[in-house]
């Protein structure tokens, strides 16, 4: 007979292996459904996750798609850890992006140090608005944020397109939806002659470092534990609920604008309608993945953007489509949440009663 | 660009014709929710149905079988989720983006041999009274059986959640699943049926797509309307009668679209196409800043997790 029983403390070394155990399941699964469409699993799965980083540039592409993944999803653990389901980070990065390149346009053809900072500063700035939006209506109105949140990806989106294709597209760029290229004070710095990898690598290093800082060290983070365990002791403890849920969207949604902002003036350059391979809704997986801690959601990006690269590689050489990258994200997520119930829950294998037989 | 009868009889059959995935995908998603369970994966169910149906048309050459197929197949895909939620109580809102996500990377890699394939002619209805009667005609005939389902649905589902026993269960364990539970209802089993029916159901919604609607296959073919049939659930507080209404706006303001880049008016086509997501977002302030209203309309489980002691 099985029995099911909840547990009562979690021991912290499951806590972080059981994410090492969804990654061998989703390889597990990947494999098979490889072997299904008719590929040989094992140089499938090379080609998908060993191919992309087996030289220097792979590395730095790599590096390249971890970087905002792991920024926006630092930004999401703030939500999530209190119990705030921002899931529009795709929205609030496309906004940043949008608000970063029109600064970036309008200082077209400036020089000057000063210039980058300014464009960095207001993508952080429009993300933290446009995320403020579903926090101010879940505090003040009482909606549902997860909804406003998403269809707000929509108008950002749109918003985007209306640019591009119309007001903002380059004069000279015979009606592409395109703006023009930024000038090159406009452009994140790249650290390696030959690699695509630029500076924006280090926002993303400081935005890890800020965020144990304030998770762990200040009283800001205690709330929004405390929040995030038990909504009633956060009320009983006296926090002002309202702030902290507009200050943790606030931080995600610059994380977000910069991570948008950091796209367009780094690999990018300019704007146009798919300034981000949903990124946005990707971190979300990342996050989980991540354990919404500092430290996890960095090795979560570099797992999560190799399933980005694995599939332009596999695309090439196994003709299979981009959005194969999806499966692999899809699977980890739901081996992730899956695995959890372990955690949450023993199973107890007991020998058969008298009675029962 | 002519105002007579017949045509705006013509334009309001193609709104009703858009609106159709809308109503299917949200009468479901509305029945799941209103059990408690807050499914996410719309899109991505949808998405699987619009490949099984077409993959299966290809195969079998049989539209019935494509369209049975297409149902099983969002089924099938939805007790993913129902495994998940329901037996190892994972979060709905994580468990049904991670839903949507895969079901667009599995239907892109189903589909792979499938492009460029063309569909073939759905069966259409009474053709020859849309051609002769005016105005009416093209909006009450020459449908596919499939869009009068969809509009009879919002009828039925009203019917059966208020009307009959298994309705009134499923609206009680959605609004208080601990005192359901107490009344000797299985909370997990009338859960788990209702996100079935909802996956069926955004499977039939992908297969209009795909085998009436555009008949071919096209990746990410869905385009966002799960999310707009999920955003239509809130709008309509889930009030099976208003999904119809709301889906018939949300229609309207496609086809809309598609006629103004015609006749080349002034107004942004992205304008038009953003308010869909700005009015929902307004009603959810609406119906929200009254906190009795909200809890006359809404399932006050909805997405929490409900686990029972053994």
């Amino acid at each position: 007979m099985i029995k099911i029983e909840k547990r009562n403390d979690v021991s912290p070394s499951i806590y972080f292996l059981t994410p090492i155990l969804a990654i061998f399941l989703t390889l597990f699964g990947g494999g098979i459904i490889f072997y299904v469409l008719g590929f040989n699993p094992i140089e499938a799965l090379k080609f998908f996750f060993i191919t992309p980083i087996s030289d220097l540039y792979g590395f730095s592409e790599l590096l390249i798609k971890a970087t905002p993944l792991c920024l926006i999803a630092i930004g999401l653990s703030f939500c999530f850890k209190s119990n705030n389901w921002n899931i529009g980070a795709e929205g609030q990065l496309i906004f940043g992006g949008i608000v970063g390149g029109g600064v970036a346009l309008l200082f077209y053809g400036h020089d000057g140090f000063y210039v980058l900072p300014i464009i960095i500063l207001s993508g952080a700035i429009g993300g933290m608005i446009f995320a403020m939006i579903p926090a101010i209506l879940k505090t003040y109105f009482n909606t549902n944020e997860i909804l406003v949140s998403l269809m707000l990806v929509y108008v950002a989106k749109l918003l985007l397109d209306y640019l591009v294709v119309g007001p903002w597209s380059n004069p000279e760029g015979f009606n592409f939806p395109e703006t023009r290229q930024f000038s090159e004070s406009a452009r994140m710095p790249i650290l390696f002659d030959g690699l695509r990898i630029h500076a924006g690598i280090f926002i993303t290093l400081i935005t890890v470092f800020l965020s144990w800082l304030i998770l762990y060290k200040t009283y800001l983070g205690f709330q929004i534990k405390v929040s995030g365990l038990s909504l009633k002791t956060a009320k009983y403890a006296g926090y002002k609920g309202k702030t902290m849920i507009i200050i943790v969207f606030m931080i995600s949604g610059a994380c977000a604008g910069l991570a948008g902002v950091g796209e367009i003036t780094g690999p990018i350059g300019q704007l146009h309608r798919n300034i981000s391979p949903d990124y946005g809704f990707t971190a979300i997986i990342v996050a989980f993945l991540g354990r919404l801690n500092p430290v996890g959601i960095i090795f979560a990006s570099l797992i999560v953007a190799l399933t980005y690269l694995g599939a332009e590689t596999a695309q090439i050489f196994l003709q299979v489509p981009k959005y194969t990258g999806q499966v692999f994200q899809g699977m980890i997520l739901f081996f992730l949440l899956g695995s959890d119930y372990l955690l949450f829950f023993k199973i107890k294998f007991l020998g058969l009663k008298k009675n029962e037989l | 660009m002519s105002f007579d009868l017949n045509f705006i009889g013509i334009l309001i059959g193609a709104i009703m014709a858009s609106s159709v995935p809308l109503i299917l995908a949200a009468s479901g998603e509305l029945i799941t929710e209103r059990s408690g369970v807050l499914n996410l994966g719309v899109e991505g169910m949808m998405i699987i149905g619009a490949i099984s149906g077409f993959a299966l048309m290809v195969i079998t050459d049989n539209l019935f079988l494509a369209v049975i197929g297409s149902m099983l197949s969002g089924l099938i895909i939805s007790i993913i989720f129902g495994v998940l939620t329901q037996s190892l109580l994972t979060n709905h809102v994580a468990t049904g983006l991670a839903l949507t996500i895969f079901g667009i990377g599995m239907s892109a890699m189903i589909g792979k041999n499938f492009v460029g394939i063309p569909g073939k002619e759905f069966p259409l209805l009474f053709v020859n009274l849309k051609e002769n009667v005016p105005f009416l005609g093209p909006i009450l005939f020459g449908h596919s059986i499939i869009l009068y389902f969809a509009f009879l649905l919002p009828f039925l589902t009203n019917y059966f959640l208020k009307k009959t026993k298994i309705g009134l269960i499923i609206r009680a364990v959605g609004d208080s699943p601990t005192s359901a539970s107490n009344q000797g209802i299985n909370v997990t089993l009338v859960r788990y049926s209702c996100i079935l029916y909802g996956g069926a159901m955004c499977g039939l919604a992908g297969a209009y797509l795909s085998l009436i609607y555009t008949p071919q296959w096209i990746e990410n073919m869905t385009g966002g309307r799960g999310w707009i049939a999920l955003a239509l659930v809130v709008f309509a507080t889930w009030s099976p009668i208003k999904v119809l209404i709301g889906a018939l706006i949300f229609g309207g303001i496609t086809i809309l679209q598609l006629h103004m880049q015609a006749v080349g008016l002034r107004i942004p086509v992205q304008l038009l196409s953003a308010l869909p997501y700005i009015m929902t977002i307004i009603v959810l302030v609406v119906i929200s800043r009254d906190s009795r209203k909200i809890k006359l309309n809404t399932p006050t489980s909805l997405g929490q997790i409900f686990y029972k002691e053994k």
